[in-house]
Order: structure tokens, then C-alpha cells, then sequence
């Protein structure tokens, strides 16, 4: 899936994450990746469900921004996945 | 085995993960997944992943799980089915049902989608709410439509608004629809639900709601509020006298079949197969570890 405009999902309301896609910046190929999180501990396993919810919409190369509210790794991927297809006119 | 119970079937919105992610720890016996008016059309996308997501990571007990899918008229419904179906809803509930033809179409994209997503012809069930004047009068051809069919539910905010009048504490304008939608359901072998009450702060009257559409012979209610599913349970729930004599009359019945009759007595009154199907329904609802008694 190849990301062409900005796509954004969620909110930040508790138990929520917010998402935003864009496309990777002039010479980046690969995955820009910047997370929020209220407590750091956490942000490994944000990071590992946002990156496994990119792999899973097929998305290679992308500056995504992610400020999680503590959700579920289920939300995380439905916001993902979202903000990704929304960024690439999918839905 | 214990019959399925839809005393409480509690709407949930699809897009709020915080609601989703909790839905099960209510008690409710069904849960409502809603992608339809709770969810802003911008917002359809975004709910529709949500529900999917959630259903396959998260294990809602006992719960059963139900989506209210958007209408047959809008550009979401075939999407709705196709996802919710390959992530493994049980009962699919259609608005806005107005005949037998709505429930054909929409079984027919259910089949699809079980198909696409390997899962076993048949396994997915259907709901119809009936929300307009056209869809009372139709209820018993939707109720019969397909033997997918699981539950027709009255909805009453879209129908007294096509009556146009409002709804009332004493609900005389439902009155009606609330018997047409009763009858067709038994007459079609399925369940009846209850539209949603809405008032979460009235719990006389909606207690006083409750016992009326219990008395009516519906076998749940739509709920909009985690509040109000002990009510209902405690309501629907038999009283111990009750269930003592369901037991009695089970007993007398098994004692009559041993002795090759169909027919026998208890305490001075004939107990034939009616009376036993009732008996039988009271230990289901008594069954239940919520309510207030249970053996």
C-alpha cells in the first residue's frame, strides 16, 4: 500500500490512540516512526504493534506519528490500519 | 443444555474503543457491536476496524456477539458484512426492515461472505429491527424469511416518528407493534426483543417497562445502559415457588412417560405439553448463576 496524502484515526480519548500517516518525506524509503506514550515503559510494545500493523496493510514507507491513550494492541491495529488506508484512499 | 437467552442485549458503539474493549463485563447475555447511528458517516471506516480488530483478539465469555450493520441503502452495508462475518460475528442485525425481500437480499450476502472467509454455510445468524409503520405490518413474512433468522426487535424511535407522535412513559403508542411483533416472531418460532428504553435515570419506569414486555412474551430487551441488565435479568428471573414447581412439574411429566402416557396431573391439574414447555423455559431462565435465585 503505498501512502499519498495525509490519513489520520482515533482519538485521544482514554483507552484510544490517535494516528497519523504520511507520506515518507524526499529520500526516506522506509518507516519514520515517532510514539507518545503516557508512560515510556510501554512505548516498545506500542512500537511493536504499530510496526506489525504497517507490515500487516502493507505499508513500506511512511512518517507515522502515533499518541496512545493506553490501548489495547487491538485498537492500536484498527488505528493503524485505518489511518493507512485513509492515506491511501483505500476506504 | 441451557436454550440461548437474549434477556439483555446491550448496544455498544463501534467506534469507542474504551465501551468495546469492556462490553463483555456487564453481565449482558448478547452484545450489541453498532457501525449504524452511533457512528458519524466519516467515522464508518474507522468503527467497522475497530469491531473487526476487536472480535478477533479479544474473548467475550459467554457473550454473544451481534453487529448492527449499516442499511441495506447505504454504500457500507456489503463491507460490514464482509468484515464482520470473516471475523466471526454470530448474529447479524439489519435496520430498518421493512419486508421479507430486505431479509433475502441480506442472507444472501451473508452466504457470500461465509463462503469468502471459510466459514460454515449457515453459521451466521440474522436480526431484524423493525423500525416503520410497512415493517410491523410485514413482521410475520421478515420473521420467516429465513431459517437464519434468530430475533425480530421492535425499534421504536424511527417508528413512533413515522407515526408522528412521540413516545410516551406509559408507551400506549407501541402498544400495537409491541403484540404484531410478539405473535409474528412465536408464530415464526424465533425470539422477540424489546426496543431500547431510554430514559437511564427513570428505573421505576423502566422496571415497570420491563415486566410489561416480559408479560407481553418478549425474551429480552435492547439495552442502552450497562445500569439497567440486573433489572431485566432480575425481572426475566423465576421466583423460587416457581421453579420449585417447574421441577415438580418435570418430574410428574418424566414419571408419565414411564409409564407410556402423555398426559398426567399434579396437584389436581392436567399437565400436557404445554404446560411442560413452560416449565422447561422457567429452570432455562433459573439457570442463569446472575439472577437473583438459581438451584
Amino acid at each position: 500500500m503505498e501512502i499519498t496524502k495525509l490519513g489520520m484515526a482515533g482519538t485521544l480519548e482514554s483507552c484510544d490512540a490517535s494516528v497519523t500517516v504520511e507520506p515518507p518525506e524526499t529520500g526516506n524509503s522506509g518507516i519514520e516512526l515517532s510514539i507518545d506514550c503516557p508512560d515510556r515503559r510501554f512505548s516498545p510494545h506500542v512500537r511493536k504493534a504499530v510496526l506489525a500493523a504497517l507490515q500487516e496493510a502493507g505499508v513500506a514507507a511512511a512518517r507515522v506519528f502515533v499518541r496512545d491513550r493506553c490501548a489495547l494492541d487491538c485498537t492500536i491495529r484498527a488505528r493503524v490500519l485505518a489511518a493507512c488506508h485513509r492515506a491511501a484512499e483505500r476506504i | 443444555m441451557i436454550a440461548k437467552l437474549r434477556r439483555t442485549m446491550l448496544f455498544v458503539p463501534g467506534n469507542n474503543p474504551a465501551m468495546v474493549k469492556d462490553a463483555h463485563i456487564y453481565g449482558s447475555d448478547s452484545i450489541i457491536f453498532d457501525l449504524e447511528d452511533s457512528v458519524s458517516p466519516s467515522e464508518k471506516d474507522a468503527a467497522r476496524l475497530l469491531v473487526r480488530c476487536a472480535l478477533e483478539a479479544l474473548d467475550y465469555g459467554t457473550a454473544e456477539r451481534v453487529v448492527r450493520i449499516n442499511g441495506l441503502d447505504t454504500p457500507w452495508v456489503e463491507e460490514d458484512i464482509r468484515a464482520m462475518v470473516a471475523a466471526g460475528i454470530e448474529v447479524v442485525r439489519l435496520p430498518k426492515t421493512e419486508n421479507a425481500a430486505d431479509i433475502h437480499r441480506l442472507e444472501r450476502m451473508v452466504a457470500e461472505a461465509e463462503r469468502e472467509s471459510g466459514r460454515p454455510d449457515g453459521s451466521v445468524l440474522l436480526m431484524a429491527a423493525i423500525e416503520s409503520p410497512l415493517g410491523v405490518i410485514n413482521a410475520y413474512p421478515i420473521a420467516a424469511a429465513s431459517p437464519r433468522m434468530a430475533a425480530i426487535a421492535l425499534s421504536a424511535e424511527d417508528y413512533v416518528t413515522s407515526l408522528k407522535t412521540s413516545r410516551s412513559r406509559e408507551g400506549v403508542e407501541l402498544a400495537e407493534a409491541r403484540g404484531r411483533i410478539v405473535i409474528a416472531a412465536k408464530a415464526a418460532g424465533i425470539m422477540a426483543i424489546d426496543t431500547v428504553f431510554t430514559d437511564v435515570a427513570d428505573d421505576e419506569g423502566f422496571a415497570r417497562e420491563v415486566a410489561l414486555i416480559k408479560q407481553m412474551g418478549f425474551d429480552g430487551k435492547s439495552v442502552i445502559n450497562p445500569n439497567q441488565i440486573p433489572p431485566v435479568h432480575a425481572i426475566y428471573a423465576p421466583k423460587q415457588e416457581e421453579v420449585q414447581k417447574a421441577r415438580r412439574i418435570l418430574e410428574a411429566a418424566k414419571e408419565a412417560e414411564a409409564r407410556g402416557s402423555g398426559v398426567t396431573a399434579l396437584d389436581g391439574k392436567m399437565i400436557d405439553k404445554p404446560i411442560i414447555e413452560r416449565a422447561q423455559r422457567v429452570l432455562e431462565l433459573a439457570g442463569r448463576p446472575e439472577g437473583p435465585w438459581h438451584p
